[in-house]
């Protein structure tokens, strides 16, 4: 026991060289990694400095004029910048409630169930949507939510009603995007709760019952308050995703008529940046962006650790 | 009861009958489409748009650089997430400056350069055009990463120092133990790795100044959301009469979804293991 604390204590002056030799190895096994991350993740970070400059690609970072906040300001004083922050944090947030809320509801309808083979069925076909590409399910989107030929709008159309422009029309497109985002990704959602409801203890069903509570009240008392740890968690660290309103669908299904209630920050940026070559303020844009995350990604972390003891590793 | 399982027939149906919807699409005849017969079956089926998209060479030239894709990064990626999640899987008594390097590894999850200076400094390392573009940036993927190390959290600590007095370092250990017992994670990460490769298009069509350097998603992209048909010979028009854009896309769509489908049934098994394989545990 007292070996094993000598060779841990690190100001040990009897074997450092030894111990250090032993985990040179997993040094060395982080390098490919780490030159990775280097190229790829910290060094265009150094590229931010187009944000406070006036980048011209002729002159290069070190060329280009200093301009401090300018970029800032130009961003705040943009006509659509108000909207655009707007339809970001509107989307995300409609996305995190109900994108909540459609998977606890299934995985305690599947909970229920008994059939396993059924159990099993659902969870696959449910699940199966989320591994198809924007650019597929763009497609299949476009199709079917078109206003002539797509069939959902048969439906509609079967009872009586008008044809609605679901990815054209701007009112309908944030209410589309939310939806068949939710449509796209509740069954990954599900399997995660769905396994947080099978950990509740049974027994506390039992006892329920005993004191002659019905399966609805069951579901109250127990089961939710059963799940409530994960919920909080998944709705905390969701929290860190509050600007992120889905780039890969809104890029692939959104159009100039929706900008207006579609546009959200990412694909902004896209624009400003790959489009229209405004690189200093598109970085501007996109640092802004980063800065709130890292606040809201650095808030939920400490409230999750706090209120449900989660470590991120 | 009842209403439990209508409801999730319902939400199945949901998630089954648009893609049933493209697929009858894809296998009717132009005319049978515009006229809104086709619902959840092929009417006046034909095989004309699948023919016609297959032999583009667009279509097999966009295929095979994403199988090159999948291929080269699926093999860098599992190298590097092994390599990494190996080290930071160990206690900080065993490998002292673990916290740092972790924090390192995170940190990039939380800040990032974005868009534009990525694509500056992608420019500058001259890997625009290239396949390298669509492998190595990718390669260091921290989610997979923790997954890993999360696992490999769950191997015996005896294992290993009987391997360490039986006179073994790090990489045999890693090589010779660790990794056979660790065949079922790593194919469960191997799945989301490679279908990741399979379903990524943003960087291909950022990065490549050529569509004919596209994978096979941006490829498709380009026909179903952005068509560009005035490009078309006369003999290619003669075809569109027997097709229209919407079997057509109706067909693509349907070839870039079939690997996935493939692939599904068969491993869906590993698919779910994922999201509970160390998740729950914390």
């Amino acid at each position: 026991m007292s070996t094993v604390n000598a060779l841990s204590r690190k100001s040990s002056p009897r074997i450092p060289r030894q111990r250090r030799l032993r985990e040179l190895p997993l040094h060395l096994m982080l390098i490919p990694g780490l030159v990775l991350l280097l190229l790829f993740h910290y060094i265009p970070m150094f590229g931010i400095v187009m944000a406070f400059e006036d980048f011209k690609p002729a002159k290069g970072f070190f060329g280009s004029k200093w301009v401090g906040f300018d970029n800032f300001v130009y961003m705040a004083k943009l006509p659509n910048m108000g909207s655009i922050l707007y339809n970001t944090v509107f989307i995300a947030v409609l996305k995190i409630i109900v994108g909540m809320a459609v998977p606890i509801l299934v995985a305690l309808m599947l909970n229920e169930i008994g059939n396993k083979g059924f159990k099993r069925t659902i969870q696959t076909v449910v699940y199966f949507p989320h591994f198809l590409s924007w650019v597929i399910l763009g497609g299949v989107l476009m199709d079917v939510l078109s206003p002539s030929t797509g069939i959902v709008n048969d439906v509609i159309r079967l009872f009586g009603g008008e044809p609605i422009y679901f990815l054209g029309d701007k009112t309908w497109f944030p209410y589309t995007m939310v939806i068949t985002a939710v449509w796209k990704n509740f069954g990954y959602d599900t399997i995660v709760y769905l396994a947080a409801l099978t950990n509740v203890d049974r027994n506390l069903y039992e006892a329920a019952a005993i004191d002659g509570a019905n399966r609805i009240q069951q579901t109250w008392h127990v089961t939710l308050p059963g799940i409530l740890p994960i919920v909080t968690l998944m709705g905390v660290l969701n929290l860190g995703n509050i600007l992120n309103a889905g780039f890969d669908q809104i890029f692939n299904l959104y159009s100039p008529s929706v900008y207006s209630t579609g546009d959200i920050i990412d694909t902004f940026v896209y624009r400003l940046g790959l489009e229209q070559a405004q690189f200093s303020v598109s970085t501007a844009v996109g640092l802004f962006k980063s800065v709130i995350s890292i606040i809201m990604v650095s808030l939920a972390n400490y409230l999750a650790g706090r209120f449900a003891n989660y470590r991120v590793f | 009861m009842v209403f439990d399982y209508l409801f999730l027939t319902f939400a199945a149906l949901m998630c089954l009958l648009p893609l049933i919807n493209v697929l009858a699409v894809s296998l009717s005849s132009s005319n049978a489409a515009a006229a809104g017969y086709v619902k959840l079956w092929p009417v006046e089926f034909t095989l004309s748009s699948y023919q016609y998209a297959l032999t583009k060479p667009q279509f097999t030239q966009a295929f095979l650089i994403s199988a090159e894709r999948v291929a080269l990064g699926y093999v860098i990626t599992m190298v590097v997430i092994i390599l990494v999640a190996y080290p930071l899987s160990k206690e900080k008594n065993v490998f002292h400056a673990r916290g740092k390097y972790a924090w390192i590894f995170i940190f990039t999850m939380m800040f990032s350069g974005g868009l534009i200076p990525t694509y500056m400094t992608i420019r500058y390392l001259g890997l625009l055009d290239t396949i390298w573009v669509l492998v190595l940036p990718g390669a260091v993927p921290i989610f997979n990463i923790v997954l890993m190390m999360n696992f490999f959290r769950t191997i015996p600590h005896e294992i290993e120092e009987a391997a360490f007095i039986d006179g073994a370092g790090h990489f045999k250990t890693l090589l010779s133990i660790y990794l056979p017992l660790s065949l079922p994670s790593l194919a469960t990460v191997s799945l989301f790795v490679i279908v990741n490769h399979w379903n990524s298009w943003f960087d291909g069509i950022i990065y490549m100044n050529h569509t004919y350097n596209y994978p096979l998603q941006s490829y498709l992209r380009t026909i179903i959301i952005n068509p560009d048909l005035q490009s078309m010979t006369s003999s290619e028009q003669l075809v569109m009469r027997e097709i229209s854009e919407r079997t057509f896309k109706a067909a693509q769509i349907f070839l870039g979804a079939i690997p996935i489908l493939c692939v599904y049934p068969f491993l869906q098994k590993y698919f779910m293991s994922g999201l509970t394989m160390g998740s729950v545990k914390g």
